[in-house]
């Protein structure tokens, strides 16, 4: 079994310390409340969106330590993009969590991900990966909303 | 007499197994249990050598299956102390057998404006049935509330089941670990002229239970909580009652006689069997309930008011104010099942630490909504005991716990 030292990266456990991006965002900012209904897990994302490009990005609910993580980095790697960055993001991290193809000719292959690297140890551990993976299913949520 | 612990957990096979040099510290009974020895020969056994239909053929074969099916329901009555082995039906699990009689009893004895009484202990089985009955014909649900440490507040309990046509409550919660006074409960439902549902799924694997004793109306519980195979459950439910309630579902052998233009229903208890039922899970079911018999309720219910006993006390001693342990702390009014909040650490990443250890504990809101939000936790850990574990997982348990706060630095 790979250890938890795989899971629990420094990194990780910084945002889950101090999230970023904590809070909410009065309408119009769309907003999107996402479940895991294994283990009650919540994430809520406000979204603004200007001019398309993402130009504030708060980020609310409660849950483990992957899962508040992994949207603290979200929130932080979103911030100031495109939507068609964002959307590239989107289907680039959910590619190292396999669950979407990304093959070399993916021009998402070419973005960067940052901190978000550090949940790349979330695959060895496929239970989590739900938990790694919610916020940015309520992002795409919350994006849909916004109508980008 | 004390439980050969020892002696038991070698009746399991999978207790001997190892990850990664690490024995399985299994506290996930209350989930689902383990399977002894007796349950996987009885299945392999009916299915090498005496596996046939039921209920529909002639030759000798057949005969015998149906004999080792029905002995599984002769097994079940014994075990429950239910009158006559015709009142209990066999279900998928603890879920259908309660669907069955908000459905059938309840569609044929309710109506727009009547009330069911719940508590707010119910796992989803005994809350989202009666929520769909409410949508479908307008019935009011009412709910009895719980006192700080996770018991009925039974104050309130006539003037909710005042009018009441059913209540309906668990016996024992999968969460808190609560033992009701069921007895108490089935009278308060009476006087009050409602039915009483008793939710056996948590409560009957690891008790003496007495339908009778009890004065019950119906009771649905689950044989994969107590040593049996997944696939099989039972609604017990008084013969007057259940004869008076419209089938469930409807196919093969639950009729008398189909024609083009209707049908006629069989006799208990085929009337609420349609289908082909499952046979080998019913031998399963039955060697289960032979297993555990031969050990004795009254032991292992003794056993486990012990351990849970050392679990409160180790648990309490060890980490003080660390650790908030849902549920009350007399053992008399609880089983080994316990939901806990330790140091801040989210649920799903204790579960993870201690998985390392392989130490097996649930991390969720274990289908139990509504008292997770009273309990103010999306999710809580929840450690439970069944015959085969002993004080030393206690130990191993905590130790793993006092571990993972490394990890997360609280
Ligand atoms: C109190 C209670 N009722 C009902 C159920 C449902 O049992 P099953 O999933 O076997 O149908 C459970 C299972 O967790 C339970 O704990």
């Amino acid at each position: 079994m790979p250890g938890l030292e795989d899971l629990y990266r420094e990194i990780i456990l910084d945002h889950y310390r101090s999230p970023r991006n904590r809070g909410e965002l009065p309408p119009p900012a769309a907003h999107a409340v996402g479940h895991n209904p294994l283990c009650g897990d919540e994430i809520e994302v406000y979204l603004d969106v200007q001019d398309g490009v993402v130009h504030d990005i708060k980020v609310g609910g409660q849950g483990c330590s992957i899962s508040q993580s992994s949207a603290s980095m979200m929130s932080q790697a979103v911030k100031g993009k495109t939507i068609d960055e964002v959307r590239a993001l989107v289907h680039r991290f959910k590619s190292m969590m396999s669950i979407e193809e990304l093959d070399d000719a993916d021009p998402s292959v070419e973005v960067k991900l940052g901190d978000l690297e550090a949940l790349q140890g979330v695959v060895k551990f496929p239970v989590r990966i739900k938990c790694a993976v919610l916020s940015w299913n309520t992002l795409t949520e919350a994006l849909e909303q916004a109508g980008a | 007499m004390a439980l050969d612990v020892a002696a038991i957990r070698a009746e399991f096979p999978i207790l001997a197994r190892e990850i990664d040099g690490h024995p399985l510290v299994y506290l996930d009974s209350a989930n689902t249990s383990q399977k002894p020895r007796a349950v996987i020969d009885a299945m392999v056994r009916c299915m090498e050598h005496s596996y046939a239909p039921i209920n529909r053929s002639a030759y000798r074969l057949a005969a015998e299956a149906t004999d080792a099916y029905e002995a599984a329901r002769t097994a079940a009555k014994r075990f429950v102390n239910a009158p006559k082995a015709h009142e209990l039906v066999f279900t998928k699990n603890a879920t259908e057998a309660l669907n069955l009689v908000a459905t059938s009893w309840g569609r044929a004895n309710l109506h727009r404006g009547d009330v069911v009484v719940l508590t707010q202990m119910e796992h989803h089985a005994n809350i989202v049935p009666w929520h769909m009955l409410a949508t479908e014909i307008g019935i009011e649900l009412r709910w009895v509330p719980l006192t700080p440490d996770g018991q009925l507040d039974l104050a309130s309990l006539p003037a909710l089941l005042d009018g009441a046509k059913a209540f309906s409550f668990t016996a024992m919660s999968n969460v808190l670990g609560t033992i009701t006074p069921v007895a108490e409960l089935c009278r308060a439902a009476h006087d009050a002229g409602a039915i009483a549902i008793v939710d056996g799924c948590q409560y009957v694997p690891h008790n003496v239970t007495d339908v009778q004793a009890w004065d019950a109306d119906f009771l649905a519980f689950s044989s994969h909580k107590l040593c049996g195979p997944s696939g099989i459950g039972v609604l017990w439910g008084r013969e007057a009652l259940l004869d008076a309630m419209p089938p469930f579902l409807g196919g093969g052998n639950m009729i008398a006689d189909v024609r083009l233009d209707g049908f006629t229903t069989a006799e208990l208890p085929a009337k609420f069997e349609a289908g082909t039922p499952p046979i080998i899970e019913a031998v399963g079911f039955g060697a289960a309930i032979e297993f555990l018999e031969g050990i004795g309720m009254t032991e292992i219910r003794r056993h486990e008011m012990q351990v849970a006993e050392y679990a409160l006390r180790t648990l309490t001693e060890r980490f003080g104010d660390d650790i908030t342990i849902h549920g009350p702390t007399n053992v008399e009014q609880r089983g080994a099942t316990f939901s806990f909040a330790f140091r801040g650490i989210h649920p799903h990443d204790l579960s993870q630490v201690l998985d390392q250890r392989n130490v097996c504990v649930r991390a969720g809101h274990h289908c139990a909504k509504p008292l997770m939000r009273i309990l103010g936790a999306a999710a809580t850990a929840r450690a439970s005991f069944y015959l085969y574990n002993d004080e030393s997982e206690v130990d191993v348990l905590a130790d793993t716990l006092d571990g993972a706060s490394d990890i997360f630095g609280f």
